[in-house]
């Protein structure tokens, strides 16, 4: 077992697992899923918040929102990219997708009913994101952990652009106050289920540890979530829609109610809100896409010399 | 944001219409184009069309910015975009067709693309220094979108059986509204006599052999008929500009007054 | 806006995805993956080399999908340079890269082969791996 021994030693130095390497099969499943979801989460999303592009309030807000989905579109790109290097090809994890074999975060499950929404989802998702990014760039597996620091590097104005527009809401008319409230409402739940089950739930073998793609608690990454976002729930003047928080001021942390867990598998399972509109949108676009990339396909295959073109 | 350049003594400035109308055609083009994003044949489309539409709205932002300074009431670019009816919108009639397939978009932007090239790279030469700054900067990406809609007609008429047919189909379709930025009107002789725009009636020949060339390339016929349809730059639109006016203004109309 | 405060307390040397992580419900199973014996159809692999600037080499920055070189090079640079100027950019098909081994010690291991990734082609699964 001279593979995995020098595996194990790789992962346990802390360097990088490249394509080329040896492999256990568990840890290439495992990667290609959580890569995979990874780019779906990334592609779906594109979704909630591309339903307001045509609506934007202003110009300016339309140019942002553009650009922020088109760099989702980008960033789900990198890591198809990286999940390829692994042995899948991008049709095959699309496949996978469209057949609701793989999945996405469950929080674009959810309907964008009003522009607050755009505030909210890019306020809390992208907060919670922070929370992680850092940590996957550090990922044992090389092409993820380039992928990942590619992603950083563009997200910078992600995270606040959600903000600002529940900032710009809250200093505005009673109107758009109480539209920012009731998005709160909606997408407070929903962020906190993104998290994942509670740990005694959540099932992580020993291996996934020794590989370093355990997952870190649940509970104490959500704990951090709330802990970072309620006072900028506070900051905004809003009330974040559960009346069991309260901050435990001898500790600094919140405590906070019980998620409804028959929402979350619910959601998780397919039956949430927007899962069968979502994959619908996608299978839609990808069907009525076809005779397009066969189009290009063919053109290639009918004009060979320019596969080998000098720019 | 204020774009206009200071303006030295003897040169020439635009008219608001003048520079209303290029800000209506960028802007129509950008919010067509959003549709598009996340339903791309490929996930490479959706990221060149979202490029291409953050293009157009950049240019339209700065143009429609430029024309309510011109205009002097103290409307900006969102009182302009949003306030305005259907009637009051000067964009070319092609702009507002709706995307159809992905064919009918590539073909309304080879259209558009060749025609904005021969606009921006004139319009570098513009008296107005304003106009000129914001064509020295339109005219790269011109050059960009035209080699992508390009790329794409060929591709979709010398593809398959399929994709030739919706190609075809889709330059027939786009033909007739392809004469109105190819024929100047009073505005276009006004601008063009103080030399802030350029003569648009030359541009016929060099956008007809760019287009015929592509077309060729992509084993198409090009439409003989040369009825154009005009309007759009006196406000008479299709009916597609008043549903599209109706997404574009939803929040502010339903919403008056308020900061977002 | 108040400051986003990051966790310190977490073991930097262990990730989570969480955000994007779904869990598998009760009795579920990780799926299976595809069946090796159909053919990837679709647009073939392209890889990209960027150059930021003269004076620096180009650098592998990623992968894309592309029918051909030119539409290739037009792609790449929409995703991976956002059309910036004065950066050169190289597309390479996938399939036109030879790889080499990167362990030294070829004698311990089978040659792995010349491609650079893990391609469907060269990449078999014993039967019983793929029923864990």
């Amino acid at each position: 077992m001279e593979q995995a021994e020098r595996f194990q030693a790789i992962v346990d130095a802390e360097d990088k697992i490249e394509p080329t390497d040896w492999m256990p099969e568990e840890y290439r499943k495992t990667l290609i899923r959580q890569i995979a979801q990874h780019a779906h989460s990334e592609i779906i999303g594109m979704q909630p918040e591309g339903n307001w592009i045509t609506r934007a309030p202003t110009l300016k807000r339309k140019a942002i929102l553009m650009a922020k989905v088109q760099d989702e579109a980008g960033h789900g790109l990198y890591l198809y990219s990286a999940a390829e290097t692994l042995g899948i090809t991008r049709d095959e994890m699309m496949r996978l997708l469209h057949t609701g074999r793989h999945k996405y975060s469950s929080i674009f499950n959810y309907p964008t009913l009003t522009w607050a929404d755009m505030g909210a989802i890019g306020w809390l998702v992208d907060g919670a994101a922070i929370t992680n990014q850092v940590m996957l760039t550090r990922s044992s597996y090389g092409p993820y952990a380039r992928a990942m620091v590619r992603i950083c590097k563009e997200e910078s104005f992600h995270q606040r652009q959600g903000y600002e527009i529940m900032l710009t809401l809250c200093r505005g008319t009673d109107e758009q106050k109480a539209m920012a409230q009731d998005a709160l409402d909606r997408w407070w739940w929903p962020s906190l289920m993104m998290f994942g089950p509670h740990d005694a739930e959540s099932t992580h073998t020993e291996q996934s540890m020794a590989w370093k793609i355990k997952r870190i608690s649940n509970d104490e990454l959500r704990r951090q979530f709330v802990d970072m976002t309620v006072p900028q729930a506070d900051y905004l003047g809003l009330t974040v829609p559960d009346p069991e928080l309260r901050r435990d001021d001898a500790t600094g942390h919140y405590a906070y109610g019980e998620i409804d867990w028959d929402e979350f598998w619910t959601v998780v399972k397919g039956d949430g809100p927007m899962n069968r509109e979502r994959l619908e949108a996608k299978n839609r676009a990808w069907d009525q896409g076809a005779w397009v990339r066969e189009a290009a396909s063919a053109h290639a295959a009918k004009h060979p010399a320019h596969q080998h073109r000098s720019a | 944001m204020t774009v206009r350049s200071p303006t030295p003594a003897g040169v020439a400035t635009a008219s608001f219409p003048y520079v209303l109308r290029h800000g209506d055609d960028n802007l129509i083009l950008a919010q067509q184009l959003g549709e598009w994003i996340s339903q791309g044949p490929e996930l490479e489309s959706d990221i060149a069309l979202a490029n291409i539409a953050v293009d157009h709205l950049g240019v339209a932002r700065m143009l429609l910015t430029y024309a309510g300074e011109l205009e002097g009431d103290g409307r900006d670019e969102d009182a302009l975009a949003m306030g305005r009816t259907e009637r009051q919108y000067t964009n070319l009639l092609l702009v507002e067709q709706p995307n159809g397939d992905f064919a009918t978009t590539m073909a309304r932007q080879l259209f558009v693309d060749a025609y904005q090239v021969e606009l921006w790279a004139a319009l570098t030469g513009s008296a107005d220094p304003t106009l000129a700054g914001v064509s020295g900067k339109a005219i790269k990406e011109a050059s960009y979108h035209l080699r992508h809609s390009s790329t794409w007609v060929i591709r979709l008429g010398d593809g398959t059986e399929e994709s030739h047919h919706r190609m075809q189909r889709a330059v027939d379709d786009l033909w007739r509204f392809t004469g109105e930025m190819l024929t100047p009107d009073a505005v276009d002789e006004q601008m063009a006599a103080i030399w802030v725009g350029p003569d648009i009636a030359a541009f016929r020949r060099p956008w007809t052999e760019r287009v015929t060339a592509v077309l060729d390339q992509a084993t198409l016929q090009v439409p003989t008929d040369d009825y154009a349809r005009l309007g759009g730059r006196s406000g008479i639109h299709t009916e597609h500009l008043g549903h599209l006016l109706g997404e574009l203004q939803w929040m502010q109309r339903t919403y008056p007054g308020m900061t977002w | 806006m108040p400051p986003n405060t990051l966790p310190t307390s977490i073991d930097p040397r262990e990730e989570t995805p969480l955000s994007y992580e779904v869990p598998l419900a009760p009795g579920e199973k990780l799926p299976d993956l595809p069946d090796r014996t159909i053919a990837a159809a679709g647009w073939p692999l392209w890889e990209v080399f960027v150059r930021q600037r003269r004076g620096l080499s180009h650098i592998h920055a990623g992968s894309l999908h592309a029918p051909d070189a030119e539409t290739a090079l037009q792609n790449a640079r929409d995703v991976y340079t956002r059309r910036v100027e004065g950066v050169s950019l190289w597309v390479v098909r996938s399939d036109d890269i030879t790889a080499s081994d990167p362990d030294d010690a070829a004698e311990l291991f089978e040659p792995f082969g010349e491609q650079p990734y893990r391609h469907a082609t060269f990449y078999e699964i014993p039967d019983e791996v793929g029923h864990m």
